[in-house]
């Protein structure tokens, strides 16, 4: 089967329609984020605390939050599909976040827990202390048991917990439990009891560590964004170094846009994705230009947009596929991904879309731009399209005769090639 | 031509081979082998579970307490050298970044006994500078190389002193490093797996060490199997067993008292000192209370042992030998190292400098088993989707890149392996554009392979120039992939990091798998055929 066999779309010649849906789309963005001051970071970057708590029965969002504002400035968030929410807290002193944990666990259990009585909460702690807790009534119960069998019993329980979302709702389900005999059963309800909250994890970043993370993150991109300009600069020509750096920054800036229109958080686990959507985005343009630099020495009597058009076209199955299928993982993510990684996979899957549209409609447009207005600079006017390949060189450094020799060589590199391998 | 494909075919199998190996070991059951993966994929606390804390060690502690002592030394040494002096005293450095900045200043000596002075500062005191500020005055700064030395000393200190903590506790995995990052000398980075109760940790570390003083009931035993052993099984009433530190293999254990006699908290001061025959020694002062226990105690008890047991373990076992009330010393110490040791644990301020927390990250385990099993489901339903594609519009060739794609992830699987890496969610960002591109790959050669065949080239031509065209232009994407993630691993922090690294990994083995492996199986196919007139692709 093949698809796209032949074809001779006139993709530049539609291209206006393009950039004005992204400048409309990056406009709309950067509106967004001036209007909401700024990408809405997670705690990573911002500072503060997210606790993760699971309910027995999950109460109203809003009861949560009435039940915690009294303390704290909180919200709350509900995590689809599970007995689960997340509370993150906007808190930026240093001593208030260190006693964060402590405030809001202590508030949650008042409101939704269950009295304690001097019991051991089973849902706490870890199995060191439960297995402290159980060792002397068990032995004055006289199931006492050795140290070894003890621990091992503890982590059954502690590994039964972790199967049922971090929560042992009823002590009576431990009866399952490998090595609970009744016995041991009636210790642990004399000793423990299951409270119906219980906090399942915990965030807690200072606000100066978030803001050197912030910076280091927003550096390293644009580092690498500096070193892959470099390096196209230097296989191709700058023009092309810069519309690929463009059209990926363009990618990004929508992304981010989405991210503030959506009033989804920008989390470490999102700038990964950013990363990865760089990666797509760039991988995609050089395709499209490694096409274009081939076919500008087959049909050097042709102006540069129709042998775009017709690299687009060569390259338009691959492309295609290629994004199609990384999309299709991308949007398996998001739907079946969980909460964990929902702002993951909602960067991969606009990344993708707007990576792959990016190359054919800003990158490729940015190269005929550049390319007349170097043509212009030089010549004054219009150029035929056979001296286009001397204008081209870059300006500074080489000397007219720059590119052509270089991208020659590696032509002829390919001939070696192919010939070694017969 | 055979031979060639002999070489090539070794080299491949010589590939799965090692980096099966690599993931899996030797399994002889199904067991074995998930306790091989399970050995050599490091799961990140993100995806296991545990916390991770980030710790600022407060190095102006440390100073201000170096201050102090020469402040003491200093007043010794003058009353011994018959030196007047008015004054001896510290500035109050704050931030850790005055931590350096301290100064002592003497004030107040008679400048007929400057040179005196001089002397004595020069010889007695060679880690400070000393400046005349006017003729009686002085202040001492220090120099830096014994700054930056005490400042390593006090980060060795505390990371020695945290990870003694943590072991206590049982947590055999955990561990504390430098954060790597070049401008906090000062921080920690603790990660604990399987820790969801930071809480519990976190006062342990803050409160000094767990200091008992045990009344010995049995012991030592070679092992704990053996005291169970002589108590039928099960252990009498209010005691428990602790072991001796590990020391070259050998372990004993201690049967004690659950309560202790005296506790960490009741210790005034320790020191070591040589005592009778040259021979040193741990002397401890304890608090009023805690005298008149300990009085009773060792009257009662003079000839019996008593262990010493700091953060769950036995440190010694003196015998008792005589009466003790406020003060008493510890015997049978074999250097004046060890003796300092035990009165560094016995003063229980066993932290050099104060802590404070900057990050704190938990994620219970069953977060982190639900995150790994939701990814994971979506992760393969993806893939199988592609697979299905592949095989579906490429037909016999889908078969290539298949293989190709599944090779790719076991490699890069046994990198991180043999790397002993750890894998994180930002690492399974880096594994999931991985294999986009090695698809991407393999997509561009048989486009292009297509595009040849259209041309109307022979079947095996149309392969070469396949391959050689698409090599170039994957050439130029993963090159400059791995350019950026040279850049992103030079600047980026940890996170960033793990995505570069796994990146660049699982390019390395696509150029393998989508250029080599996935060629030689083409001409494999060709070869056996001397005309080809179609191509399944």
């Amino acid at each position: 089967m093949e698809l796209f066999k032949n074809t001779d779309y006139d993709f530049l010649g539609k291209k206006w329609p393009f950039i004005i849906l992204s400048l409309i789309l990056t406009v709309a963005g950067l509106v967004s984020l001036a209007v909401k001051g700024g990408p809405r970071y997670g705690i990573d970057f911002r500072g503060g605390a997210l606790i993760t708590v699971s309910f027995a029965q999950r109460p109203p969002v809003d009861k949560v939050r009435a039940a915690l504002s009294a303390k704290l400035p909180v919200e709350v968030q509900e995590v689809s599909g599970q007995a689960e929410d997340i509370i993150g807290i906007d808190v930026r002193e240093d001593a208030a976040l260190q006693s964060a944990r402590q405030n809001i666990v202590s508030a949650l259990t008042t409101h939704f827990g269950q009295p304690a009585n001097g019991k051991y909460n089973i849902n706490a702690g870890g199995a060191a202390a439960l297995a402290d807790r159980l060792r002397d009534p068990l032995q004055a119960a006289s199931v006492g048991l050795p140290d070894q069998q003890l621990n091992n019993v503890v982590a059954n329980i502690m590994e039964y917990r972790k199967q049922h979302s971090g929560l042992i709702r009823n002590l009576d389900d431990l009866r399952s439990v490998q090595g609970v005999t009744p016995q041991v059963l009636n210790v642990i309800r004399q000793q423990c009891y299951a409270d119906t909250v219980a906090v399942v994890g915990t965030e807690v970043v200072g606000p100066k560590i978030g803001a050197e993370l912030q910076r280091k993150a927003i550096l390293a991109v644009l580092y690498a964004l500096g070193g892959m300009l470099v390096y196209i600069a230097f296989r191709f020509e700058w023009i092309y170094g810069a519309a690929a750096v463009i059209a990926v920054f363009h990618d990004t800036i929508i992304t981010l846009g989405f991210f503030s229109l959506f009033n989804k958080e920008i989390s470490l686990t999102v700038v990964a994705a950013l990363l990865t959507l760089v990666g797509y985005s760039m991988n995609d343009t050089i395709v499209t230009f490694d096409r274009v630099r081939e076919n500008l020495k087959i049909m050097r009597r042709e102006p540069l947009e129709t042998i775009i058009n017709k690299s687009v076209n060569q390259t338009l199955s691959r492309t295609v596929l290629t994004s199609g299928l990384t999309l299709l993982t991308a949007l398996a993510l998001l739907a079946f991904g969980g909460q964990v990684l929902n702002g993951f996979s909602f960067a991969l899957v606009w990344g993708i879309i707007f990576g792959t549209y990016s190359s054919v409609f800003i990158a490729s447009p940015i190269v005929i731009f550049g390319q007349k207005v170097l043509e212009n600079r030089k010549r004054g006017g219009a150029v035929p399209a056979a001296a286009r390949k001397e204008v081209a060189a870059p300006p500074p450094a080489a000397p007219k005769s720059g590119p052509a020799p270089k991208t020659g060589a590696s032509k002829e590199g390919a001939r070696r090639g192919a010939a070694k391998v017969k | 031509m055979n031979r060639n494909f002999k070489i090539r075919f070794a080299i491949i199998i010589a590939v799965v081979l090692v980096c099966l190996y690599g993931i899996i070991g030797l399994p002889k059951s199904k067991d074995e082998l998930l306790a091989n993966w399970h050995n050599n994929i490091h799961l990140g606390l993100d995806l296991s579970g545990g916390t991770q804390l980030v710790m600022q060690v407060q190095l102006q502690d440390a100073f201000k307490a170096f201050a102090d002592n020469a402040i003491d030394r200093m007043k010794q040494e003058l009353q011994k050298d018959n030196i007047a002096f008015s004054d001896v005293t510290r500035n109050d450095p704050n931030t850790l970044e005055d931590a350096g900045k301290i100064e002592v200043d003497v004030k107040g000596i008679p400048s007929d006994k400057s040179s005196v002075f001089r002397n004595t500062v020069n010889d007695q005191f060679p880690e400070w500078i000393l400046t005349p500020v006017n003729s009686t005055d002085y202040r001492l700064t220090m120099k830096p190389t014994e700054a930056l030395k005490l400042q390593q000393d006090t980060m060795t200190q505390t990371t020695a002193t945290i990870e003694r903590k943590i072991n206590a506790l049982g947590l055999t995995e955990s561990s504390v490093q430098p954060t790597g990052r070049s401008d906090a000398e000062a921080e920690l980075l603790v990660q604990l797996p399987g820790v969801d109760d930071p809480a519990h940790v976190k006062q342990l570390l803050q409160t000094q060490a767990q200091l008992e003083w045990d009344d010995v009931r049995q012991g030592p035993f070679p092992s704990r199997e053996e005291a169970y052993a002589k108590n039928g099984g099960i252990l009498p009433l209010n005691t428990k067993l602790v072991p001796t530190a590990l020391r070259s293999g050998q372990q004993s254990w201690y049967l004690v008292s659950r309560s202790p006699i005296v506790r960490g908290t009741d210790i005034r001061d320790a020191s070591a000192a040589q005592g009778e025959l040259n021979r040193w020694e741990t002397n401890f002062v304890l608090t009023q209370d805690a005298a008149k226990r300990f009085e009773r105690y060792t009257e009662a008890n003079i000839g019996r042992q008593a262990a010493i047991v700091v953060d769950g373990i036995v440190i010694s076992a003196p015998t008792i030998q005589s009466k003790i009330s406020d003060t008493g010393r510890i015997t049978g110490a074999s250097s004046q190292e060890e003796a300092a040791d035990l009165a560094l644990n016995l003063r229980a301020g066993a932290l050099p400098a104060g802590i404070k927390y900057e990050e704190e990250r938990t994620v219970g385990p069953s977060l982190g088993a639900d995150s790994i099993r939701e990814g994971f489901r979506a992760g393969i339903a993806g893939l199988v989707a592609v697979v299905f594609w592949m095989l579906f519009y490429y037909r016999r060739s889908g078969i290539n890149a298949t293989l190709a794609l599944v090779l790719n992830a076991v490699i890069l699987i046994a990198v991180l392996a043999y790397f002993d890496a750890t894998l994180t969610l930002p690492g399974i960002a880096g594994i999931i554009l991985t294999i986009g591109m090695a698809v991407d790959s393999n997509v561009l050669i048989f486009e292009r392979i297509r595009e040849e065949l259209r041309t109307g080239k022979a079947v095996v031509a149309a392969v070469d120039a396949g391959f050689s065209k698409a090599f170039l232009t994957i050439i130029d994407t993963h090159v400059t992939t791995v350019v950026s993630c040279a850049f992103l691993f030079i600047f980026g922090t940890g996170p960033v990091k793990g995505f570069a690294v796994t990146l660049v990994i699982g390019l390395i083995a696509n150029l393998f798998t989508a250029v080599f492996v996935s060629r030689t199986i083409f001409d494999f196919e060709l070869s056996g055929k001397r005309q080809v007139a179609a191509l399944s692709i």
